[in-house]
């Protein structure tokens, strides 16, 4: 391993470092109850969570140790293990909070969607790295989507709209390996036909899709466009929002309905519709230039946001370490996308290049949606803040996901 | 591209983040306030307000608890409506405009939903006040009044308004602060410190303990216990003596320029402002516009000075060097100058020389001196504004800077006055214009402080501390410097001795012979001003105001009076009794002439002021 430890991109690692350490600090505040004993007593949230970084370490020791071809030769494997246990779930799986995610063992639980997607990335790889792959090939266009869409599909039943949305990020890698541009904007509508769907009702996002497809045509109203190609694309747009919609009202029952309500923060939302988003606000707005100081945030001690240690991790960060600690992190996670993206190109392999656009696109939506809602310019959607937010689960599946590149991205000489 | 565009991306999402970050941390600080609104609960804990004595040591007020029903609307969760209105006698819709009204100023802050319970209702409700969640008792400290009189100095305390609540970071709705009187000028050394706690609170609204540890919490400072220069038994005396009167007494120990007695009438017992009783009963003194009881006569009633202000024209006329103490001037029952109307006097000795001119109040001798004080100088404007500067010493025609809460500064006309009034230089005017200012009428108003300080001076011989009403904070004596400099007026000590003379004489030959005190030597001076009314937009005469100054004793001063009854018709009919009889229940303690106290306890000037409001024609001065 001598050789390899040069080899391995320590700027990465030191960002990871430095968003995990920063992390648990703020989970610490955010955790932080009256009856304050030990660092060491393990029922509290963040002596788990400390817990769960520690034995990240030895994790990443095992990820960076495994020969990278292993990763390649075996993501097949890898991905029909995560299907299996993602559909396993429906039998075995235990429910919180209305969601059937989890697999309890004993005083653990364990997250496999966390899991699948770094799973799925290898998939992708592996298959666009495949030599008789091309993607502009419509038949290989459809394997590619079913691969992202099976594990989707199993994670939207759970339900957890928000993990399932994280798939849709895969379309960076297919277009950066040549997919034609309309898929990434159709995938991007499609997303946002499917969020604003469930978080604003079918009537909305119909009025919205006509009202830009009527101002479109007008627009183009000079070069006599086809008003059928409007109409179609329009009706196909609202055939989607109702078709999600659709499945929402009548294919699920109440309880799937409750589960996907609380997904998107409509039941959560205990005082009146806004009510975290509100609270993120505030406890972000009130930290200032400055911020009030570590463990010292008044809105993050009275608990005013709910999630707070979890998806609303950043609100701690917002208000006691202020705009400045809040830019910290911002730069962090740039800083951090913006180095993966130099590394995937340098990449001689497309496997590599592939599964580091995926990590890239994976780390992006999570970034993009979860900070979006903390902020308060985004829907309320529930998914955690890669490395920040607490959960054994997450913290593991993004500590694998990255340092299975930073181990390809070592051994990429060896090709 | 295909490698672009991602970059693009990412950069741009962080820097809308940024974007909306620095609009959230940094542009708007409303989230600051609101965090604090809703994450930190803070509680005022109500000191005792400072007692205050008179200047003998009794008590006049002291405190009684309070308890007030406050609610912070956020908090209030379903209760027994019904039971509620039942303790606290209130009616349900009343109750619910109330609770409406606090929602409206606002929704995370306390507002006082019922003020000042009764002792049972509190007992009674402390019990039950767990049920009702969001609603809370706050205690406060209110008056409780050891004496009927006095509530024109003392004044009162208020729920403070949301004008000052806006100015004044100190206070927040609901707080007492003092409106009027000593309770309003004193009211920093009164009300004392509110201590505060800041409690940090959970999304629950539960307490989860001291806000940063407690570093900015306070402990209440009790309120200063202050004497005042009233004398509580005179003050007592006085407005016993001005019942079924209208008017004003004023006195003033001459050697401080302590207030010793402000008495206005008709006046009221302080204690009908104080608790649940005080708005209804606020508003029907309020609404009194005939007798205007909430209206201080001694401080702001303007009145025409009459007689005593000869005292004036004669100090001026030997401080100009324009008469001497024995120059005579006659009168024939009046005194005539050019084609105008003569101004009249009344039955007297004459030709008078000074002394003898103040103790007959001779009109004509003091137009006479008037006319030649103006008419030393070049144009009557020099003449006017030399007597105008010499008026002024004397603390006259402005506000006099003292420690009450109210006040007027009366008119002393100058030379731009009259030039406006005459439309100077169109028209020209002369002293003759002016001549009723010789005898305290004409365009000179005085407020019956300001003859009681004008009294004062001339008791001292020519300087008075300006008058005041603070003696003494937890029991140091003042040393406020504007209450401790000798202000000089601009007449020289010696013209005090004839005029202080001519005073003496009112009392041993002149106009109010009827009224010396056994073993007192006094000096004093009669008024009777005319006065106008308006009664269906006509200028219709009223009974002529009764109008009293003295000091006593003559040469060591103990008390300097004004006395000023509205309608009282002659000088020593009503204001000359009452001032006899002030003088010597103060320096005496006990008054020798029950038969003149008799007198004015059963006489009452209430027919007279009934006279203009009986839509029938009267009779004046009867």
């Amino acid at each position: 391993m001598g050789k390899s430890v040069t080899g391995f991109d320590w700027i990465t690692i030191l960002i990871y470092l430095l968003l995990v350490g920063f992390g648990w600090a703020n989970i610490y505040s955010a955790s932080l109850t009256d009856d304050f004993s030990s660092f060491l007593e393990f029922n509290q949230i963040y002596s788990k969570q400390g817990l769960w970084i520690i034995l990240s370490f030895f994790l990443i020791i095992i990820l960076l140790s495994i020969e990278g071809k292993f990763y390649q030769r075996f993501s097949s494997v890898i991905y029909a293990i995560s299907l299996l246990s993602l559909a396993g779930l429906f039998i075995f799986g235990s429910t919180i909070a209305g969601q059937t995610a989890w697999y309890q063992i004993g005083s653990i639980s364990i997250q496999p969607a966390e899991f699948a997607k770094a799973a799925t990335a290898l998939a992708v790889a592996k298959y666009l790295s495949g030599i008789q792959t091309n993607i502009k090939d419509f038949k290989h266009q459809l394997r590619v989507f079913l691969i992202i869409a099976l594990p989707m599909i199993l994670v939207l039943l759970q339900p957890d709209a928000g993990s399932a949305m994280v798939y849709f990020s895969f379309a960076f890698a297919l277009y950066r390996e040549g997919l034609h541009f309309a898929y990434l904007l159709l995938g991007f509508f499609a997303a946002s036909i499917f969020v604003a769907t469930l978080a604003f009702g079918p009537l909305w996002v119909i009025g919205g899709v006509l009202l830009i497809a009527i101002l479109v045509y007008l627009k183009n109203l000079k070069r006599r466009p086809n008003i059928l190609k409007y109409l179609f694309f329009a009706a196909v747009a609202v055939g989607f929002s109702l078709s999600v919609n659709y499945v929402f009202e009548n294919v699920f029952k109440q309880h799937h309905r409750d589960r996907f309500n609380i997904v998107l923060g409509k039941e959560v939302d205990s005082r009146g519709i806004g009510y975290n988003t509100n609270q993120s606000e505030i406890a972000i707005g009130s930290g200032g230039l400055f911020g009030k100081g570590w463990t010292e945030g008044t809105q993050t001690k009275g608990h005013f946001v709910p999630e707070q240690h979890t998806d609303y991790i950043f609100s701690t960060v917002g208000e006691e370490w202020g705009f400045l600690g809040s830019t910290f992190i911002l730069a962090l996670f740039v800083l951090l996308m913006l180095r993966l993206l130099y590394l995937a190109e340098r990449q001689r392999s497309t496997f590599n290049r592939v599964y580091g656009y995926g990590v890239i696109g994976i780390i992006f939506m999570h970034f993009l949606v979860n900070i979006g809602m903390v902020i308060g310019i985004f829907p309320t959607v529930g998914i955690p803040l890669p490395f920040l937010s607490y959960g054994g689960s997450g913290l593991w599946a993004f500590t694998i996901l990255l340092f299975i590149f930073i181990k390809l991205d070592s051994d990429r000489m060896s090709f | 591209m295909r490698k672009l565009l991602l970059y693009i991306i990412i950069l741009t999402t962080g820097i809308i983040f940024l974007a909306r970050l620095f609009y959230l941390q940094i542009m708007d600080d409303s989230f600051t306030v609101r965090s604090q609104d809703n994450a930190i609960e803070v509680v005022y804990d109500y000191p005792q307000r400072g007692y205050i004595s008179d200047r003998n040591g009794k008590l006049m007020v002291s405190n009684q608890p309070s308890y007030d029903v406050m609610a912070i609307p956020r908090n209030l969760k379903p209760f027994d409506t019904t039971e509620f209105c039942e303790i606290l006698s209130i009616e349900p819709e009343e109750l619910g405009h109330r609770l409406d009204k606090a929602k409206i100023y606002s929704p995370i802050l306390p507002s006082v939903i019922i003020p000042q319970l009764t002792k049972s209702e509190y007992a009674y409700l402390q019990e039950k006040m767990r049920k009702y969640e969001g609603f809370y008792i706050q205690k406060r400290s209110l008056r409780d009044y050891q004496v009927d009189h006095g509530a024109n100095i003392l004044g009162y305390i208020a729920q403070v308004n949301q004008k000052k609540v806006n100015e004044d970071p100190y206070y927040i709705s609901g707080d007492l602060i003092g409106r009027s009187g000593v309770e309003k000028t004193y009211e920093e050394l009164l009300r004392g410190e509110k201590g505060v706690k800041y409690i940090q609170k959970d999304r629950f609204n539960r307490d989860i303990g001291p806000y940063k540890d407690g570093i900015y919490d306070t402990l209440p400072t009790k309120g200063k216990d202050i004497s005042i220069t009233i004398d509580a038994q005179l003050q007592a005396y006085g407005e016993k003596l001005m019942e079924n009167k209208r008017g004003g007494i004023v006195a003033i120990e001459p050697e401080s320029g302590e207030i010793l007695s402000l008495v206005t009438a008709p006046n009221y017992d302080p204690a009908l402002l104080v608790g649940r009783k005080r708005s209804p009963n606020y508003t029907r003194l309020y609404y009194d516009s005939i007798a205007q009881p909430l209206y201080d006569r001694g401080l702001l009633a303007e009145y025409p000075p009459g007689s005593p202000f000869k005292a004036l024209t004669a100090l001026i006329g030997l401080q100009e060097g324009v008469v001497d103490t024995d120059d005579r001037f006659s009168c024939n029952n009046g005194y005539n100058y050019g084609a105008r109307r003569p101004l009249g006097c009344h039955a007297h000795p004459s030709p008078l020389d000074m002394v003898p001119g103040i103790a007959h109040s001779c009109n004509s001798y003091f137009a006479q001196v008037y006319r030649k004080t103006i008419e030393k100088h070049p144009t009557p404007q020099e003449g006017i504004d030399t007597w105008n500067k010499h008026l002024k010493s004397f603390g006259l025609g402005e506000f006099m800077g003292n420690d009450l809460s109210t006040g007027r500064p009366g008119k002393i006309p100058d030379a731009e006055y009259y030039n406006q009034i005459y439309n100077y230089p169109t028209y020209k005017w002369y002293s003759t214009a002016t001549i009723s200012n010789a005898i305290g009428q004409g365009e000179v108003l005085m407020t019956p402080i300001q003859l009681a300080n004008m009294t004062a001076t001339i008791a001292n011989r020519g300087w008075y501390y300006t008058p005041h009403i603070l003696k003494s904070v937890e029991g140091d004596p003042i040393k406020e410097e504007k209450f401790k400099v000798k202000n000089e007026t601009s007449i020289d000590r010696k013209h005090f001795d004839p005029v202080v003379e001519g005073m003496h004489q009112v009392y041993k030959k002149g106009t109010a012979r009827s009224l010396q005190i056994p073993g007192i030597e006094i000096a004093g001076k009669t008024g009777t001003a005319e006065n106008y009314t308006k009664i269906d937009g006509k200028r219709t005469q009223l009974t002529d105001h009764s109008i009293f100054v003295a000091f006593a004793p003559v040469d060591n001063p103990k008390i300097a009076i004004a006395v000023f009854v509205e309608n009282g018709y002659w000088g020593s009919r009503y204001a000359g009794r009452i001032a006899s009889l002030m003088v010597e229940k103060y320096i005496k303690k006990e008054i020798s002439r029950t038969d003149m106290e008799d007198w004015i306890l059963s006489h009452s000037l209430e027919d007279e002021y009934a006279k203009p409001l009986s839509g029938e024609p009267f009779i004046i001065n009867q």
